[in-house]
């Protein structure tokens, strides 16, 4: 039996070990701490907070308490009784005074159009209004007498509501309270999230055709050459975003460098001058030129490692020059082709500046409809719930980049 | 011998597809270049046009002018927008490197524990669509306002820059880190220097370029932000890019080409800068230039 080994002083030295190790690894974790406390409160949170958004509804329980507690014991099926209208009348006259009632309006008509002149009109009116009310409200406004208003009070009264998420996929509940496609006159959503990946697989697309040629060279060339030409791609890199968007505008509007340039050699009329930003096709263009540094990087470091003396062998073996490098060049560039894509596509299907500046009417993606509601239209609800299946996209698209790439070898320049 | 060039025994058939492929890299080239070098002789013409004029294809010295910029500089807004911008940029930019680089060194380390899952939360500011992080720190900021203002001030869009900023400093120094000789601090530690002194003669100047490379990084990330500006700025706080936004949005003056290309001429600047510092850096660590 082996003596127990001690360190100097006499501890054991497992224990001296396991001590020390401990110690280490919280050195590292506190050196980490300051900026993950940072991001978390910063980003992580506030994202956490925009979610919550999404879901959380409320208004109309903290304004019309009276009339979600009568609900509360409603079935569904018809028009409520008196009751009902004797509380909702109480609400309206609160809210007025407490000049809420256009917050409640605006909420009930996001869910049901037209329903907010419905809401401030009748609360106008309810104040010298006596009991009963029921007749009143219905002869002020037919709306009240719909099964639908009440249902939409009703879906609005939880404080936790799935109503944004089914709207930013242009569903809605009915009266019946199935899930149902909404009219096909307000079916955006789902047809713009389509938009957006398609759009942005065409950019992922065009900065790989565009990319692979480029990172070849630069990886088969001399260091000082390739060095040279590096510039190039890093030049745009480094450039302003709003700079590149606009020299676009400056190269492709109709009274722009192009068209000119066109115009001069005589390909096309002076009055056939081609539309070619303010459009999908502009928005794909200005976007690939951006993003096509994040594809040449990746996958000329991966190119860089191949050894040249793989194709040499494989044309002595017989091959054809063309044989070869599709047989056996291309298949070992696959990790940067997918890191590559991979990388254009997550920041493509987020991309919110260039559209909104260069995307005019069918160029418009889904951060662009975040924004509107944002800004515009505040339907927060809306905004987040959109932002929030957005979100799951990229989380979703990160995790397979981090497991087939590693955000570890996530390179700048 | 690089793989460009075309043996003697050649073909018509890869001859002709030898110069089509240097045909096709050119045009991309161009592609990647040309729109950020014609915004650059544009910026001196002396219309209000965004097109080459005819004499300033003869080449007309009456046809350029340097009446953009002398705009650019009497116009108090702009001017007002450039200090703002190197204001923010510059405070964001030591929260960012300052925390990343700190951050980075425990991340680097063998004995860090969930290293994958920290360093995935930590440069995830740089994956999500900034429209997302800007809509979050909106609500964010509405939600604390009442005990320290956020929306509206200079603090809280220097902390959003940074936040958008760590990611690429701690992308660049743990890359800087990767090659780091752990041997290194081993023996000055040995030979007696404490753990302060390490950090201050053997770490800091072997990891310098990559934390100065993350902080420009950091900088030019702040300098270009217009999202998170334009969601929890007030009027006060004009930047360029939000300048420049408004500008495009509405109706572009040359002004903004001259903008334009005073920023291209920074980002030259800045490019050079981080090139530079990257070939000392992998000279430093022993790593053929490259």
């Amino acid at each position: 039996m082996s003596e127990l080994l001690t360190t100097v002083d006499g501890r054991p030295l497992k224990a001296a070990l396991v001590k020390a190790e401990r110690s280490k690894r919280i050195r590292a974790v506190l050196l980490v701490m300051p900026l993950f406390i940072f991001i978390f409160f910063s980003f992580l949170y506030p994202i956490a907070l925009m979610l919550y958004r999404s879901v959380e509804n409320p208004l109309i329980a903290q304004h019309m308490p009276a009339t979600v507690a009568v609900l509360e014991n409603w079935d569904g099926k018809e028009v409520p009784g008196e009751e009902a209208f004797a509380a909702l009348a109480k609400d309206l006259v609160a809210a007025r005074k407490s000049r809420e009632i256009g917050k409640i309006a605006t909420r009930l008509n996001f869910e049901t159009p037209g329903l907010r002149s419905v809401i401030t009109g009748t609360g106008r009116k309810a104040e010298r209004w006596e009991p009963p009310f029921k007749e009143k409200f219905i002869k002020a406004r037919s709306e009240w007498g719909k099964l639908e208003t009440w249902v939409t009070i009703k879906r609005l009264s939880p404080t936790i509501t799935s109503v944004n998420y089914l709207a930013a996929i242009d569903r809605k509940y009915d009266v019946k309270g199935n899930i149902v496609k909404i009219g096909s006159d307000y079916q955006i959503y789902v047809d713009l999230f389509m938009r957006t990946m398609w759009m942005s697989i065409v950019v992922t697309i065009s900065c790989l055709v565009l990319g692979f040629p480029v990172s070849y060279m630069l990886a088969s060339l001399p260091l000082r050459q390739s060095n040279l030409l590096m510039i190039l791609v890093l030049l745009p890199f480094w450039t302003s975003l709003l700079v590149r968007t606009t020299s676009w505008i400056v190269l492709l509007q109709t009274q722009g460098v192009l068209n000119d340039l066109m115009v001069w050699i005589g390909l096309i009329n002076d009055s056939q001058r081609i539309q070619l930003i303010f459009n999908a096709q502009g928005t794909v263009i200005a976007m690939t030129q951006i993003l096509l540094p994040f594809m040449v990087l990746p996958l000329y470091s991966v190119m860089k490692t191949i050894p040249p003396s793989y194709l040499r062998a494989a044309e002595s073996l017989g091959a054809h020059r063309f044989l070869a490098f599709w047989r056996v060049y291309v298949p070992n560039t696959l990790p940067g082709i997918g890191a590559g894509c991979l990388l254009v596509f997550i920041l493509a299907i987020g991309y919110y500046i260039t559209p909104a500046l260069v995307g005019g009417q069918d160029g418009q993606m889904i951060s662009n409809m975040i924004a509107f509601h944002m800004q515009k239209s505040l339907n927060w609800g809306l905004a987040a719930a959109l932002g929030g299946i957005l979100l799951g996209g990229v989380i979703i698209l990160y995790w397979v980049y981090n497991k087939l790439v590693g955000i570890d070898r996530l390179k700048m320049g | 011998m690089s793989q460009i060039s075309l043996p003697d025994h050649a073909g018509p058939v890869e001859t002709t597809w030898h110069w089509l492929y240097i045909l096709i890299c050119a045009f991309v080239f161009l592609f990647l270049i040309a729109p950020i070098l014609v915004i650059i002789p544009l910026s001196f013409n002396a219309e209000p046009y965004f097109t080459f004029t005819k004499d300033m294809m003869s080449l007309k010295a009456s046809a350029f002018s340097m009446r953009w910029y002398q705009d650019f500089m009497n116009k108090e807004i702009w001017q007002t927008a450039i200090g703002n911008s190197f204001f923010i940029a510059f405070f964001a930019t030591i929260l960012a490197t300052v925390l990343g680089t700190f951050a980075s060194l425990g991340l680097s380390r063998a004995e860090m524990p969930y290293k994958g899952l920290f360093m995935g939360l930590l440069i995830s500011p740089m994956i999500v669509p900034v429209i997302i992080t800007a809509a979050g720190i909106f609500f964010f900021y509405a939600t604390v306002n009442d005990y320290f203002p956020l929306t509206g001030t200079y603090q809280g869009i220097i902390l959003a820059h940074a936040v958008l900023g760590t990611p690429f400093v701690v992308i660049t120094v743990t890359a800087t880190l990767s090659g780091f000789d752990h041997s290194l601090t081993r023996a000055g530690a040995m030979l007696g220097a404490d753990s302060t002194t390490v950090f201050f003669k053997i770490i800091m100047p072997l990891i310098l370029p990559g934390v100065i490379s993350g902080a420009l990084f950091a900088f030019v990330t702040s300098f270009d932000e217009v999202v998170v500006v334009l969601f929890v700025a007030s009027v006060e706080q004009q930047t360029i890019p939000r300048q420049m936004w408004a500008g495009i949005r509405e109706s572009i003056s040359p002004t903004i080409l001259a903008v334009a290309t005073i920023l291209i001429c920074i980002s030259v600047m800045l490019l050079a800068t981080v090139e530079l510092l990257r070939r000392r850096s992998e000279r430093l660590r022993g790593i053929s230039p490259g």
